[in-house]
């Protein structure tokens, strides 16, 4: 049996490529639909608002890994044939319209009242209240939490793996499967998951800390 | 689509749904309950005088929240048996799982504490509060109110990950489904039947926290408002 080699370390590193791919599929997909969700969730209608707050109930109370069992067995049912990315990015793409629709719904819900008021006091639009008056400041408040949430969204795109498309966790399975050191090959995968997330959660904090001068 | 649902054909399994919603339970309030102790007691140390004591901990609590639970798990599992160490995968997972809430327990501690204004611990000192009581009534109890639901939903995500330790083939809900649907080639239905289990025992752990809160703080009040 050989020991860790190089090649074993590039097929982690390719591993790791497919993660950030999908972590970015997830959140340029997911940011578009929890556009939407956010949208719902503060809109006028109240049977769409029912609606949205049952989806983001539906997935934020069932575990992410039977959401990618669910879209993986269903899509076979229905006869569609994904390639492992699409089904993982889809999966990954319901999960972080849910959440990232409700981080959204909170900023926009933070912005003062009186903002809306004056802005239809001006008899502006809906369209023109929501682009001009409202998202302008609720970006602010969302940057921080948005930027704290792709850590999630990262460390989630392990999740993929059950399904059999091999980003970092799975790459790593697959090398122990053959060489069996676990503390060293899993320990290489998570310092490479700690290289991706951290600079990411140490960017969200100092966001947060700017953020709350402004306010202060 | 032309695809004919058949839910019956996972009636008898019934009893081994309940059974792995039982353990998923049981796993998530015991790792819960010794990740809240190990997390207050992380979040004092991030405190503490010692930079020693507070780098460490720091260290524990950044490599936790900064890398999946999935690969957590495999660490620990796959690790402590090439040393020879087994044990039950039960154990083992629970073990993962203290963890893991432990790290995210003290962070959100920690960040409660911080919001405890320093006049008020200079009134208990001036009162003659012992340094316990201090730190029991005017530091932890209120900065625990403070984050209850930030804390409550951390442990409701937890429940949600123990899906996770069925890679290690525990028994839980996820790992019952993983065998019934080899059994009955219905999956799609299966996943969507434990899906709505884990809705369920969302709703219940969210009660569950609620009947907490009411019994534990004095203040009848909103939780998460301002103290």
């Amino acid at each position: 049996m050989d020991g860790f080699s190089t090649n074993h370390l590039i097929y982690l590193l390719n591993g790791l490529l497919w993660t950030v791919v999908l972590s970015a599929l997830a959140f340029v997909l997911g940011g578009v639909a929890g556009f939407f969700v956010m949208l719902a969730r503060t809109s006028h209608m109240r049977w769409l608002r029912r609606l949205s707050l049952i989806y983001v109930q539906i997935i934020q109370g069932t575990p992410l890994l039977i959401l990618m069992f669910v879209i993986y067995f269903g899509l076979g049912v229905v006869g569609v044939e994904l390639p492992p990315l699409m089904a993982a990015g889809v999966g990954m793409m319901i999960y972080s319209s849910a959440y990232l629709g409700e981080i959204w719904r909170g900023c926009v819900e933070s912005v003062p009242r009186t903002q809306f008021e004056a802005a239809e006091c001006l008899a502006l639009t809906r369209w023109q209240i929501l682009v001009d008056v409202i998202l302008p400041q609720a970006l602010r408040i969302a940057t921080p939490p948005t930027v704290g949430f792709m850590v999630q969204l990262v460390k989630n795109t392990s999740l993929a793996s059950v399904v059999g498309f091999v980003e970092l966790t799975r790459a790593a399975q697959v090398i122990n499967n053959s060489l069996f050191q676990p503390f060293l090959i899993f320990g290489i995968a998570a310092a490479f998951y700690f290289c991706v997330c951290y600079p990411l959660s140490l960017w969200s904090r100092s966001l947060e800390r700017k953020l709350n001068v402004g306010r202060r | 689509m032309n695809y004919q649902f058949d839910f019956e054909a996972l009636l008898p399994y019934w009893q081994s749904f309940l059974q792995g919603a039982t353990t998923t339970i049981q796993m998530t309030v015991v790792a819960v309950a010794i990740g809240l102790v190990i997390g207050v007691l992380c979040a004092i140390a991030r405190r503490s005088a010692y930079p020693w004591l507070r780098l460490i901990v720091g260290i524990y609590i950044e490599i936790v929240r900064n890398t999946p639970f999935i690969v957590q798990i495999f660490f620990i599992f796959f690790g402590l048996s090439s040393m020879g160490i087994t044990m039950p995968v039960f154990f083992a997972s629970v073990f993962a799982m203290v963890i893991n809430v432990g790290a995210y327990t003290a962070e959100i501690v920690r960040a409660g504490m911080e919001a405890v204004h320093p006049s008020q611990i200079e009134a208990a000192e001036a009162l003659g509060l012992s340094r316990f009581q201090i730190y029991r009534d005017i530091i932890l109890m209120p900065s625990i109110e403070r984050v209850y639901p930030a804390l409550t939903s951390q442990f409701i995500l937890m429940m949600l990950s123990t899906s996770i330790t069925s890679q290690i083939s525990a028994e839980e809900l996820t790992g019952v489904a993983n065998n019934i649907q080899s059994y009955t080639f219905r999956s799609f239905e299966t996943y969507i039947v434990i899906a709505l289990i884990y809705l369920a025992i969302t709703y219940l752990l969210r009660a569950g926290f609620h009947a907490i809160a009411l019994a534990i703080f004095p203040r009848r009040r909103r939780l998460g408002t301002p103290l």
